[in-house]
């Protein structure tokens, strides 16, 4: 009898309990309720347009500006209802949203993906929704071109060949140019296109040599590891170019640490990209010589491609976004200080 | 009476599924009352959770089978990783076919398994550093294989991968256009893996001899039993499904690369936790697992639909969940051993 009181007891407690974890998971939900009740009720009367956006992750700053350009872009105030999703550097996050997406029959799906590759089965089954799919930044690998609608990024080779040009101008008549390639992570359209760059560049100047080529896969950390190890082998050090701001910060700690000289007083050149907040504060500060931009306001792009399906246009199935370069003999405060990410 | 009579480990692990299925109906209920306008209360949604889920709940039956024995493979993810990588590599590099593509993956599942089940069984290894070294290997190797990105463009594979079950039922669209619900071929394989599991956990010999090593090793070997052999056989299993598993997340991600299914070794545990199943061994069942999984999919669809809140509140609800069931958990072991 004791026996069959305790299970009933602890069968109550587990009852209970339960009840409080359902309650608590359906907290967010049912406070949501309501306002997810009035803007169900205007998109039934076609008043907002629906977009579905499942971003990569918060990895880096420019991450973060660029989710910040989308939210600020698809506002209630401009017509628009964004669902955001964070997918944490998964890919199957990814498809899992994309497929939530579909069933919740969003106007758009914009899509930042994690990875080049395996979007065949569910872009697929948003084609088979007739929902409109835009890729922003990295480029997907799909067998059938007509599985997205349009694309929307930075052309991440004339990234590279903008830091080439300037290396040429800089460079012209010297002897033996010495180059550090730090790589982005190997794969990414970033790394791929920002390397063919440097080695178009390499190819076409005699006189440049890489010395040591390694990935620093976007960290500052690796960054300054491969910095550190190359800095061991070699004496000579005339270039670094690094992939990002990043990779650029840990490589000048790194040569720091060496006791030796960079940027625009010193002996090695720092070459880098991204030009974010933090990396052109280093431009200003004349520690990196040349930034090459990598535009993550994507936001305004991708509205003016979804204001174009809405009128029944056919938008241009690449856009790139416009982007600079800064030199840190040019570079103004208010440059830097106007940089938001 | 009949209740009674019953050996204790079934009727907590009763018991427990009781729970998991209880909590995954309420979610699953209060996401459809809170956004049935948007598209949760299609049945589309509810067999989105298998769509995607497919190859975890596959790994999981894996994971619970060694759980119960009293043991953990954590190198499941990196195995799965390896799989694709392999699949990905041999189909687009070597020009292998998507049936030798299944014998690659079922071939790594089942060497992950020999090594391992070997290492705990008969020099018994703890199986957390055994499977911690599979975890790394696993990785390593998928590194070794290729660094880049392969996408998997074999015509056979793909269509497998987008071949569509239509099913007699579905939804009308918000354009008032009839949609039928569909599932793929992954889900039959899972649910089927997962019959297979539970038949042979509660029916055969082999089953009852899981469920003594994990209760009590001492006395199942006391009892006669071949503990060796059975842990041996064991892991077998689960490398086994974790080979099949990693197969099946191939179909769904459709792609092999080096950061792919970090962590799901996690999700594999904790699915099974909240399922059911003791850390200590002894208590488990697939079914649990099966409804774990699937709780953890609502969690994130839930959060998917609302739109607003970051999808790190996942974790959280995760790591609450788990809490609620571990606590669960220690006050039956510890009725159970005031009961001896």
């Amino acid at each position: 009898m004791k026996k069959v009181l305790s299970l009933l007891l602890t069968a109550a407690l587990a009852i209970s309990l339960a009840a409080c974890g359902g309650a608590a998971s359906s907290t967010p939900a049912a406070s949501s309720a309501a306002p997810a009740a009035s803007t169900a009720s205007t998109t039934g009367g076609n008043d907002l347009i629906v977009v579905g956006f499942s971003q990569v992750g918060a990895e880096s700053d420019w991450r973060t500006a660029n989710t910040e350009s989308m939210k600020s872009t698809f506002t209630e105030a401009n017509g628009y209802k964004l669902i955001f999703d964070d997918a944490q550097q998964k890919q199957e996050n990814q498809i899992t949203a994309i497929r939530n997406f579909i069933q919740q029959e969003v106007d758009y799906i914009v899509l930042a993906p994690v990875t080049e590759t395996g979007w065949d089965t569910v872009l697929q089954e948003a084609k088979d929704a007739g929902i409109p799919v835009i890729i922003v930044d990295r480029m997907i690998d799909v067998s059938d071109d007509s599985l997205f609608t349009a694309w929307v990024g930075s052309d991440f080779r004339a990234e590279g060949d903008k830091a080439v040009a300037w290396m040429e101008e800089k460079f012209a008549g010297v002897d033996q140019l010495n180059i550090v390639h730090i790589q982005g992570t190997i794969g990414s359209s970033a790394q791929i296109g920002r390397t063919d760059g440097l080695n178009a560049g390499v190819e076409k100047n005699s006189n440049w040599k890489i010395i040591a080529q390694q990935t620093g896969e976007f960290t500052q950390a690796k960054g300054q590891e491969v910095m550190e190890s190359v800095l061991k082998q070699y004496d000579d050090i005339d270039v670094v170019y690094c992939e990002n701001d990043n990779e650029a910060f840990g490589a000048i700690d790194a040569i720091e640490a060496a006791g030796k000289t960079y940027g625009v007083n010193g002996d090695i050149t720092v070459i880098s990209f991204d030009a974010t907040h933090a990396g052109l504060t280093d431009t200003l500060a004349g520690k990196i010589n040349f930034n090459v931009e990598c535009n993550p306001l994507h936001g305004p792009r991708v509205e003016k491609i979804i204001q174009q399906l809405e009128k029944g246009e056919t938008p241009d199935k690449l856009a790139y976004v416009d982007e600079e370069t800064f030199d840190a003999t040019t570079i103004t405060q208010a440059i830097v200080d106007a940089r938001a990410y | 009476m009949k209740t009674l009579k019953r050996p204790r480990s079934l009727s907590a692990t009763g018991f427990l599924l009781i729970v998991t299925i209880g909590l995954f109906v309420l979610m699953y209920a209060a996401g459809m009352l809170a956004f049935s306008g948007q598209g949760f209360a299609k049945p589309q949604m509810f067999l989105n959770l298998f769509i995607s889920n497919a190859g975890l709940i596959v790994i999981s039956c894996g994971m619970t089978l060694v759980m119960i024995t009293g043991g953990i493979d954590i190198s499941v993810g990196s195995v799965t990783a390896l799989v694709c990588m392999v699949v990905a590599y041999q189909m687009e590099r070597n020009g292998a076919s998507a049936f030798t593509a299944i014998l690659f993956a079922l071939g790594i599942g089942l060497a992950f398994g020999i090594v391992q089940g070997f290492l705990v069984a008969y020099l018994d290894i703890q199986p957390f550093i055994v499977s911690l070294a599979g975890l790394f290997f696993g990785r390593g190797m998928t590194a070794i294989v290729s660094t880049d990105m392969i996408s998997i463009k074999n015509e056979t594979f793909l269509a497998w991968a987008k071949y569509q079950i239509y099913l007699p039922f579905g939804s009308n669209n918000k354009k008032g256009i009839y949609q039928p619900a569909y599932i793929y071929p992954t889900v039959i394989v899972a649910l089927l893996v997962v019959l297979f599991i539970f038949i042979l956990l509660r029916y055969t010999k082999f089953g009852r001899k899981v469920y003594a090593i994990g209760g009590n090793q001492q006395s199942a070997l006391m009892m006669g039993l071949n503990v060796r052999r059975t842990k041996f056989e064991a892991y077998l299993l689960d490398g086994f499904l974790a080979g099949l598993g990693g197969f099946l997340f191939a179909l769904n991600s459709c792609a092999g690369f080096v950061e792919q299914a970090k962590g799901l070794e996690m999700d594999a545990i904790s699915s099974s936790v909240i399922g059911g199943t003791l850390l200590s061994g002894g208590v488990g069942n697939p079914i649990g697992t099966l409804f774990g999984v699937l709780i953890k999919g609502t969690i994130s669809s839930l959060i998917t639909t609302q739109g607003t809140l970051s999808s790190w509140w996942v974790r959280i609800a995760l790591s609450a969940l788990l809490c609620f069931f571990i606590v669960l958990q220690s006050i039956i072991t510890s009725r159970k051993q005031k009961q001896r």
